[in-house]
């Protein structure tokens, strides 16, 4: 799959923000005055610029409100709506620790759970998707859950939670990618099944259908850069759970923090390409690739 | 609401011969000027005269090489389009209730009106039928010319979609799959229609007809008729022959 910038971005922000405002709205922290307006004001701003960045990868941006009412079906309204309620409600709690030093716990629990509720329903965004085997599974939802927890736990302050989660977030991603490299023999959608042709003999595709390029292989037959997969795996790894773990053993502080977060979000994004450009969309089979 | 409905009253849909089709692309073009100009928004080229052109095709015709383990390959011409899945995956994933299935005829479609472009009903379908307009920036797909179809405008014998009007070579049907004593149902009864990936539960409408077994070269060659030696001429022929031969 294409690995959009717009897509990595919302992401990799707004998981962050949105794990960050899961940890306020608990009470892991509960910062008053300027240290609130400083970690509610990330957490809004992160995941408001993962919203808006979403919304760049749109062909009618100004349509988006429509996005908001099929809820019942579709795991992207869902996510849609669940982003905003999440603001909405958090918001009580985040105005009440600013301005009058009285958080409002109902509200930070309710809108954590929201919080919550979003991350996994981004997951499930590209977890629905059968015809892209990799992402169908269950190894999905944890990798986005853990990651958005763990980076949240570690802009909230919290090391020791941050380790912990840090480590899981590295189970989470070895886990996808060992149980993700068998999916699409899995699947079971081969030549021969896309084009029912496999009983006679074996199929190859002789012609294309057209000379030039065109959506479909631009945006679901991205081979480009899956050569440089098995680094990109180490680094993802690497920068984005066992450096941070690492670090957070350290006596905390301010440079410890920074330098976790800044190792945690290289590897996530590197994660983040590797998600989409990793994962063999079953119509490139039409195409004689994967 | 982006709700499949529960059952369809009829299921209308396409039925193609890959043993008939000859793989000329009449179909191809036809879609395009049709839809290009009729419904919806027109099918963009882009960079048509320049050094990438690519455009927006709602049918695509693919060629296949099938080689049996003991016989020579054969060429199997492979038009693409919307199967109108009965359980499409295309619809039920659309955030804004753009992509729907009609419950009178399960032709799947796209308000253009409500489309965002978010592409993810294309990431949705295994078949490649949902394609982005470079220009417009809304969902295209097959309609299965739902403007034709019941166009009472139209002479009744055009009121088919225009790739099946188009084919000259008769490798595409239009019917009522839903129905089994429809001309289509028994067409893939009697053919052995099939349905493409049928792992991915998608229950296409839309069936491909194998192609027939082609004849087999036996494996001696039958014997020829003539000696291979070279004819004797006679008369004035014979004569020159001799005559050059002697020079």
């Amino acid at each position: 799959m294409h690995p959009a910038p717009s897509l990595i971005l919302f992401t990799v922000l707004s998981g962050l923000g949105f794990g960050l405002l899961v940890w306020l709205g608990l009470g892991l922290r509960a910062p008053t005055g300027v240290a609130a307006f400083v970690l509610f004001g990330l957490g809004y701003g992160l995941a408001g610029a993962g919203l808006l960045a979403s919304a760049f990868h749109l062909g009618h941006p100004e349509r988006a409100l429509l996005a908001f009412t099929q809820w019942r079906t579709s795991w992207l309204s869902r996510e849609a709506v669940l982003a905003c309620a999440a603001l909405l409600v958090m918001a009580p709690h985040a105005a009440g620790a600013v301005f009058f030093a009285t958080p409002l716990p109902v509200f930070g629990w309710l809108g954590a759970v929201l919080a919550l509720a979003t991350i996994f329903a981004t997951a499930m965004i590209y977890t629905q998707i059968r015809a892209v085997p990799r992402w169908h599974h269950w190894s999905t939802p944890p990798v986005f859950l853990f990651a958005g927890l763990a980076g949240g736990a570690l802009l909230a302050g919290s090391p020791r939670l941050s380790l912990v989660l840090m480590l899981a977030l590295g189970a989470a991603m070895a886990t996808h990618w060992l149980m993700g490299d068998g999916r699409f023999a899995q699947a079971g959608s081969t030549m021969g099944s896309a084009t029912q042709l496999g009983g006679p003999g074996q199929v190859r595709l002789l012609e294309p259908p057209h000379t030039g390029r065109n959506y479909l292989l631009r945006e679901m037959v991205h081979v480009v850069g899956r050569k440089h997969a098995h680094k990109l795996r180490l680094i993802a790894l690497g920068l984005g759970a066992v450096l941070p773990a690492a670090l957070l053993l350290l006596p905390a502080g301010h440079v410890v923090i920074g330098l976790a977060l800044i190792a945690h979000v290289t590897g996530i994004a590197a994660q983040r390409w590797l998600f989409f450009a990793e994962a063999e969309h079953v119509v490139g089979l039409y195409y004689g690739q994967r | 609401m982006t709700a499949l409905p529960e059952k369809t009253d009829r299921k209308l849909g396409l039925v193609i011969d890959l043993d008939t089709c000859v793989g000329c692309h009449a179909c191809v073009i036809s879609c395009k000027g049709w839809n290009t100009e009729n419904y919806g928004a027109p099918l963009s080229d882009l960079d048509a005269y320049g050094a990438d052109p690519e455009g927006t095709f709602l049918n695509r015709i693919h060629s296949f090489e099938v080689t049996p383990p003991d016989a020579p390959p054969m060429v199997v011409h492979f038009p693409k389009s919307c199967l109108h899945c009965e359980d499409a995956p295309c619809v039920t994933v659309c955030p804004t209730g753009a992509s729907y299935k009609r419950a009178e005829d399960g032709i799947v479609l796209v308000n253009e009106d409500a489309c965002i472009g978010c592409g993810l009903c294309a990431w949705a379908c295994p078949y490649g039928a949902r394609e982005m307009d470079g220009a417009e920036k809304v969902m295209k797909k097959c309609t299965l010319c739902v403007d034709r179809i019941y166009n009472e405008s139209l002479p009744e014998v055009d009121r088919e979609p225009v790739c099946v009007r188009t084919c000259p070579a008769g490798a595409r049907h239009f019917g009522d799959l839903g129905d089994p004593d429809s001309d289509v149902s028994q067409l893939v009864a009697a053919r052995g229609g099939v349905d493409l990936m049928p792992e991915q539960g998608t229950k296409p409408v839309n069936k491909y007809l194998p192609p027939r077994p082609r004849d087999r070269l036996s494996a001696t060659p039958p014997p020829l008729t003539q000696s291979a030696d070279t004819p004797q001429a006679s008369g004035f022929l014979g004569w020159l022959d001799r005559a050059l031969e002697r020079l």
